[in-house]
């Protein structure tokens, strides 16, 4: 085959498959928008997202905190600037870490989880099933879903900041001998609100995509159990894509903010 | 019969129904007419698209080509939401029951109430056992996860969810297949109910022909995606037809050739 026709035939397969994901994420948002809304599925949407996450949220942050304690204050030793370590590393954990770390974690959790469930689902015809019973199966499966996640992943991330920054406290107190009041009188000189916010934004947006992608793989799977198992290796694979550079981007509008 | 194809006792009327998956041709014109309050059964090979007509009235396969009305409308024409006001009327039970494995047995059965109609779970979980009863299984059953349950039973569970809601239409794809030739009947007999009592319209599947002729207002036969025979069920006796004749006797040899090789 000719290489221009290869690499158009993948440019357009790109473009028709944003195109669909576009189309479906609108779906989610108007049919949240006309109701019904189903509280219970969105309840327990939002108990295994949210709730259930919150054991490897919390180790993720802690270990990740306590390293980066070690890291930040051993590189800062170079100049002199071990002061700096509560400032230096309560910046990394709201802005950055916390709301990457937590949202990858969920993306192996949640989104897997997601496009798994549905996908069965959709092979299994207990989702052409659900609209013979005068449900629509969009706004069942679907827009509880991605709505759970969108809420659940800034108050896993606030969590995650809270842990971080213990965990990096520890290391500093304990191992550094670092004044546990100088540490928390720093700290909170030095962080503003929007350092936080700026990262439960972060997070609120890496919710949304690693439940569209969970969902949409999902709900599109075909083929019995190898098509449920590439829709939940193709949902991971893209969340964790999407969470990654929607972080830069972000990030950018951010620091010029 | 009734000669007028849009007489207003025409619940469904299929005209020159096409449905092909790639170059597979499944269906190549059906014709079909169901009337108020009838029963027709669909007979027919395995694979020959039985399954997939049934589905193409429910809107979950889209036909490439010809008409389906249900009350006088076109719904083949119609957008996914106009549809829904016809779908919804109807009562489904799939081949494979089709349960929500995520939601226990009442709740399979109580879902439409629940969820589309706004029933209090109270009032729907009674409406289920109730359900439950009809076809032959215990309140206690209702507690159990589907995948708790044998093959026939998940059966008639996803027979009491189709009923639940009292629908005026009603699909039963192999209602019987599976189960017991004593609850085979208890089940022939609910749908026969169904359709006497509720006037509910049906059409089913079926390979079992005690059970087609006991269930069946009118049997329509399909074969190379068309309906090459419709008639009453105490006509498939002397139908006339070679290919039915086949069928009902379960024959090997005949016109219709089995596409198996022997060693
Ligand atoms: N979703 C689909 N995609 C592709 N082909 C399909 C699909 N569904 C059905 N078919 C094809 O359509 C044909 C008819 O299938 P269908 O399930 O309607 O058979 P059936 O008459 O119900 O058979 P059985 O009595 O064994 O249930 C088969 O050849 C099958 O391969
Ligand atoms: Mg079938």
């Amino acid at each position: 085959m000719n290489i221009f026709a290869a690499i158009g035939g993948v440019t357009l397969a790109l473009f028709r498959e944003t195109g669909r994901i576009g189309i479906f994420a609108l779906n989610g948002a108007l049919s949240w928008l006309t109701g019904p809304f189903y509280w219970r599925a969105f309840a327990s949407a939002l108990l295994r997202i949210g709730f259930m996450s919150l054991p490897v949220v919390g180790l993720t942050a802690i270990f990740t905190g306590a390293a980066l304690a070690l890291n930040i204050y051993d590189g800062s030793a170079r100049f002199n600037a071990e002061t700096f370590l509560p400032q230096i590393l309560g910046v990394s954990i709201v802005r950055e870490l916390g709301p990457v770390l937590a949202a990858l974690m969920l993306a192996g959790r949640s989104s897997s989880a997601m496009a798994a469930e549905i996908g069965t689902m959709r092979v299994t015809e207990q989702i052409d099933a659900m609209s013979t019973l005068a449900v629509d199966p969009f706004k069942y499966l679907i827009t509880p879903r991605i709505l759970a996640a969108t809420i659940a992943l800034p108050l896993l991330v606030l969590t995650a900041d809270i842990i971080g920054i213990y965990g990096g406290f520890l290391v500093s107190v304990y191992a550094l001998d670092f004044s546990g009041a100088v540490y928390i009188r720093n700290l909170d000189e030095f962080l503003t609100n929007f350092d936080v916010i700026s990262g439960l934004i972060k997070a609120a947006v890496f919710g949304f995509l690693l439940a569209l992608m969970g969902c949409y793989y999902g709900y599109s799977s075909a083929g019995g159990a190898q098509g449920v198992g590439s829709a939940t290796r193709i949902a991971v694979v893209t969340s964790a894509v999407l969470i990654l550079s929607a972080n830069y981007l972000l990030t950018s509008f951010f620091v010029d903010f | 019969m009734n000669e007028d194809m849009n007489a207003p006792t025409q619940k469904i009327a299929i005209r020159n129904l096409c449905k092909a998956f790639d170059s597979n041709e499944v269906l190549r014109g059906v014709d079909l007419d169901v009337e108020k309050g009838q029963s027709l059964v669909v007979i027919g090979g395995s694979g020959t698209g039985k399954s997939v007509l049934i589905k193409s009235i429910l809107g979950i396969l889209h036909p490439n080509r010809g008409s389906i009305e249900i009350d006088g409308v076109d719904i083949t024409r119609l957008s996914q939401r106009d549809r829904r006001k016809f779908t919804d009327q109807v009562g489904m039970l799939f081949q494979g029951a089709a349960l929500f494995d995520s939601l226990t047995v009442w709740e399979n059965v109580a879902f439409r109430l629940i969820y589309a109609e706004g029933k209090s779970r109270k009032r729907a979980r009674e409406r289920a056992v109730d359900c439950l009863s009809q076809v032959g299984l215990a309140p206690e059953i209702g507690n159990l996860s589907p995948a708790e349950l044998s093959g026939g039973m998940q059966k008639r569970v996803g027979l009491a969810r189709a009923i639940a809601a009292d629908p005026q239409i009603l699909f039963f794809d192999e209602p019987t297949t599976g189960l017991d030739p004593i609850m085979a009947d208890v089940i022939n007999d609910l749908i026969v109910e169904r359709v006497k009592a509720l006037g509910a319209t049906a059409i089913s599947i079926t390979h079992d022909m005690a059970s087609a002729r006991k269930i069946a207002d009118k049997v329509a036969m399909l074969y190379k995606g068309q309906i090459i025979w419709n008639g009453s069920p105490k006509e498939l006796n002397n139908s006339g037809n070679p290919m039915v004749d086949q069928f009902v006797h379960g024959r090997a040899e005949g016109p219709i050739k089995m596409e198996v090789r022997r060693a």
